[in-house]
């Protein structure tokens, strides 16, 4: 097992670094290919040689791409000087994940207090989805070709149809604006109450939780039926089990698999950024970080966001990895 | 089955859609019933010319939503219009903008100079007395050494960027100070002296009519050595106004409280009403203007104007919280010089003739959007603006005269017209289609236009780049101008003066290289005389027309929204005819 976790981790991170410096090309190597100064974008209406220098100086924009990189890695743990001679110096402390120049804060900082909403709009809504999307599933399996089982599967379809931005806009419109039942907060932080996070967060929720649940639904609706035709359901029954036993022990324990799987990997992507939840919302959380570097092409901002999205899908997958051996029997790790 | 399955779906598909086309028509139609506060708004166009809510009550939370953050909270770095409006909360400048409605708002007054300056014979030494009790936010004396360390910061250029550089082209056009952070002794920038604590010299080698104006800028704007973090001052700048930064976070909040050091005594400008100043930044246009009607804001900070479904339920459903203000923006086309056969005068005039301004305000969103059609090259609130229309413009209402177009084209030796690319930014709403509406309307005499577009941001090096419009072959440059400060100098130099092209970030985009354009500005600038320099920028910008060099198509309006619960609004020409928001107190 922990053989097996120290290859997992080292693998984890290997594959983040490999994002990142794709990333990074692709970042700074595009616009040279198109005959655009990095340091231009930068800078903003009054823009003077001197300013484009120092930008040039301090992102070490001349040096090659992989030495930027090296720079960059190096700063995570050690912190970093962005240096345009001796008089000026910008300081970027550890863990440093870049510096804005656009914005004239460090990339954690910016990120640190993206996170928290990020996190709390995605822990919400999969806890909903996961809940409500499995349960309707079970049930539809269960009673098969039903007015519920209808219903429900016409209900998750229309779920998956209706993109966020659709079915946010209409909830905003009629608990928000029409019927003036909750208030927004502009802006999450840790000084707002439990009570505003959460008035704030409930319709997002809803939303996300909607669209994926919907497919949850489906998904486990047909692995529940495929697992309910299996023999050793039907062993299991004839030893004399209950059904319930039958279903929850049973049955459910081999469809989680399937479902875990996809689940660790949809939580990965929200912690990425759930960039149409929250700009719909208007939740300043990564994914809002993330739309608004590219809109000014922030590079310091878009690699934090990536290298933050890398890394949450790749521990999602390890920690779902690890979850199948405890509930799965069948599955060893080693 | 799988038939009756399928319809039965579509069904309950159809019903869903139903449902929430209800459910939109009905949070339209709620905002009616659940403002109700219509009946107290002032009226349309009470912020026009006039002041909306007049009062003096002190209190409350004023709150503003921007969909853009400030460019920059350090005032010498910001160079947004509405970052200026937004300084005057926490940084005072010698002089400043009268807090007037309207034209009035361009008059400067004394703010932390207890006169205007008092100018020697030869109009090159400008000298201010301080007035008593001006004070940072720790509550320590502000003295004439702040405001000289603060406006040296512009020599900096490396660490101290985005702002203008006028201060510094005028008071050291050969840039001999290198800047506090590589010069410590300030003695070295000599043109800015500080016999005592309370007096400021500032010693230009030659005159500038506009120096007053340049010191109105955030430019001028006093910081304290001690409290300067340098590039990350951004972060927080430390004040000497009536609001202080409780905190800021960059692209999602601002929060300003009252600075309980400030002294109303030292003040004559700023009534400080509110307690607490918030901005929210959202991205979502739509939700914004939604949230600004149902209350939730006061005033969009950005001032752009509201969105096009925003603007049609305000005018709709809230008449009188809406105004129709006159931004000091014109909308122009700038024809390449250098690019043939727009280097010939005829072609240029052809392009003048054929183009069909009442069309193009209409695609641009009508008269109270767009705004009116523009003859001259100056904005409305500029002295030099007048009604020369040496093309008909004004007089045809705006329509082409397609024969007088030909024969311009003949003249210019292409009688069946020519080939050339129109560049307009993609994220300017309503700037792609305007190019397109052109493209159409030249057509029709010939000239083929191909349209290449880009981002705003991406514009300095693209149609700002002399390498990519000559590789390209940019011939017309559609993009939108207003100024730094109201004069000629300060909204035309950058975009007609010959010696303002730049490789990159160039904002003469025409390529106007005129020696007679370049003389015009130095004489008016040395000109004291307001009366002289306006009949000078007069001249200058007829011969901009004559020449066909830049065409104008519309001076700018926008539909802007008063919440019927703020105070003191009014549109400023101090300010693009945003509100003046220093004044805004809330009910």
């Amino acid at each position: 097992m922990l053989a097996y976790l120290i290859r997992r981790i080292i693998a984890v991170i290997m594959m983040v670094l490999v994002v990142l410096l794709t990333t990074f090309s692709i970042f700074y190597l595009l616009p040279k290919w198109s005959g655009q100064d990095l340091a231009v974008v930068y800078a903003g209406k009054g823009t003077s040689p001197e300013a484009l220098e120092g930008i040039r100086n301090k992102l070490g924009l001349d040096e090659p791409v992989l030495a930027q990189f090296w720079e960059f890695v190096k700063g995570i743990p050690m912190g970093r000087d962005y240096a345009n001679g001796a008089d000026d110096v910008t300081h970027c402390d550890a863990p440093c994940l870049g510096y804005s120049f656009r914005t004239e804060t460090s990339v954690w900082d910016a990120l640190t207090s993206a996170l928290p909403v990020t996190g709390a709009l995605a822990l919400g809504a999969c806890i909903m989805w996961l809940v409500g999307g499995v349960a309707v599933g079970v049930l539809s399996a269960l009673k098969r070709g039903s007015f519920w089982d209808r219903t429900a599967m016409i209900g998750a379809l229309s779920g998956v149809s209706m993109p966020i931005f659709f079915t946010g806009m209409i909830m905003m419109g009629v608990f928000v604006h029409s019927l003036g039942l909750l208030k927004l907060d502009d802006e999450l932080t840790s000084s707002d109450s439990i009570g505003v996070w959460f008035e704030t967060l409930l319709l997002p929720w809803i939303a996300l939780a909607f669209l994926q649940a919907a497919m949850y639904a489906r998904l486990t609706r047909a692995t529940m039926l495929e697992v309910m035709g299996e023999d050793y359901i039907r062993t299991a029954r004839s030893k004399g089990l209950g059904e319930q036993a039958v279903i929850i022990r049973h049955a459910l324990r081999s469809t989680m698999t399937p479902i875990l799987t996809v689940f660790g990997l949809d939580l990965g992507v929200l912690m990425g950024g759930a960039i149409l939840t929250e700009q719909t919302f208007g939740l300043k959380g990564i994914g809002y970080e993330a739309v608004n570097a590219v809109g000014s092409k922030d590079l310091p901002v878009i690699l934090g966001v990536t290298l933050i999205a890398a890394l949450a899908i790749a521990v999602a997958n390890l920690v779902v990895d690890i979850m199948y051996a405890v509930i799965d029997p069948r599955v060893r790790l080693g | 089955m799988p038939r009756v399955f399928k319809k039965r779906r579509l069904t309950a598909g159809a019903a869903i859609i139903v449902a929430s086309t209800m459910a939109l028509t009905a949070c339209g139609g709620g905002d009616e019933g659940e403002d109700g506060g219509d009946s107290k708004a002032a009226g349309y166009n009470a912020a026009i010319g006039k002041i909306a809510n007049p009062s003096k009550k002190k209190g409350g939370t004023l709150k503003f939503v921007a969909k853009q953050d400030l460019d920059y909270a350090d005032p010498q770095r910001m160079y947004f219009g509405m970052s200026w409006d937004f300084s005057r909360y926490y940084a005072r400048t010698l002089v400043t903008y009268d807090t007037k409605p309207g034209e009035a708002g361009n008059k400067l007054v004394p703010d932390m100079a207890e006169d205007m300056a008092k100018v020697s014979e030869d109009g090159k030494t400008y000298t201010y007395k301080l007035r008593d009790g001006l004070t940072w936010e720790d509550g320590s004396k502000l003295t004439s050494e702040d405001i000289k360390y603060g406006i040296s910061r512009i020599w900096d250029k490396d660490v101290i960027t985005g702002g203008p550089g006028y201060l510094r082209s005028t008071l050291d056009p050969k840039e001999e100070y290198k800047g506090p952070y590589k010069d410590k002794n300030l003695d070295n920038l000599k043109s800015i002296e500080t016999p005592d604590d309370q007096t400021i010299v500032f010693k230009l080698p030659k005159p500038n009519g506009d120096f007053e104006q340049m010191l109105a800028m955030p430019t001028g704007a006093p910081v304290k050595a001690a409290k300067d973090t340098r590039a990350k001052y951004d972060q927080k700048p430390f004040s000497n106004g009536p609001y202080k930064f409780e905190s800021r976070h960059v692209n999602k909040s601002i929060t300003l409280v009252r600075n309980k050091a400030w002294k109303k005594s030292s003040d004559p400008i700023r009534p400080a009403l509110p307690n607490k100043i918030t901005v929210a930044i959202n991205k979502n246009l739509e939700e914004n203007d939604k949230r600004l009607m149902a209350g939730d804001y006061h005033i969009d900070m950005n001032g752009t104007g509201m969105t096009q479904s925003g603007r049609t339920t305000a005018i709709q459903d809230h008449r009188d919280s809406v105004d129709n203000m006159q931004t000091d923006f014109i909308r122009y086309v700038a024809l390449v010089t250098k690019t043939k056969p727009l280097d010939n005068v005829n072609c240029r005039k052809a392009v003048f003739y054929a183009t069909d301004f009442a069309a193009l305000q209409q695609t641009r969103g009508g008269k109270l959007v767009a705004g009116e059609i523009a003859n001259s090259p100056y904005p409305k609130s500029i002295p030099g603006n007048d009604d020369y229309d040496p093309y008909g413009v004004l007089e045809r209402k705006g329509k082409p005269d397609e024969a007088k177009a030909k024969a311009e084209l003949k003249k210019c030796g292409k009688p069946n017209g020519f080939e050339t690319v129109i560049t307009a930014r993609n994220d300017n709403p309503g700037e792609e289609d305007a190019a397109e509406a052109m493209q159409e309307q030249l057509g029709k005499v010939g000239i083929k236009l191909e349209i290449a577009t880009f981002s705003g941001q991406d514009s300095s090096n693209m149609s700002g780049s002399l390498e990519k419009v000559k590789k390209e072959g940019y011939g017309m440059v559609m993009t939108g101008w207003g100024p730094d400060f109201p004069s000629g100098q300060g909204y035309g130099q950058p975009l007609w003066d010959s010696r303002f092209i730049q490789k990159t970030g160039n904002y003469n985009e025409a390529q106007i290289n005129d020696k007679s354009i370049d003389k015009a500005f130095d004489d008016a600038i040395a000109t004291t005389d307001p009366a002289e320099a306006k009949k000078i920028y007069t001249d200058l910008g007829h011969k901009i027309l004559d020449e066909a060099y830049w065409m104008p198509f519309l001076y700018e309006k926008n539909i802007s929204w008063r919440s019927p619960n703020a105070t003191n609004v009014y549109s400023t020409a101090g300010y693009s005819g945003r509100y003046d928001y220093v004044m805004l107190g809330v009910k």
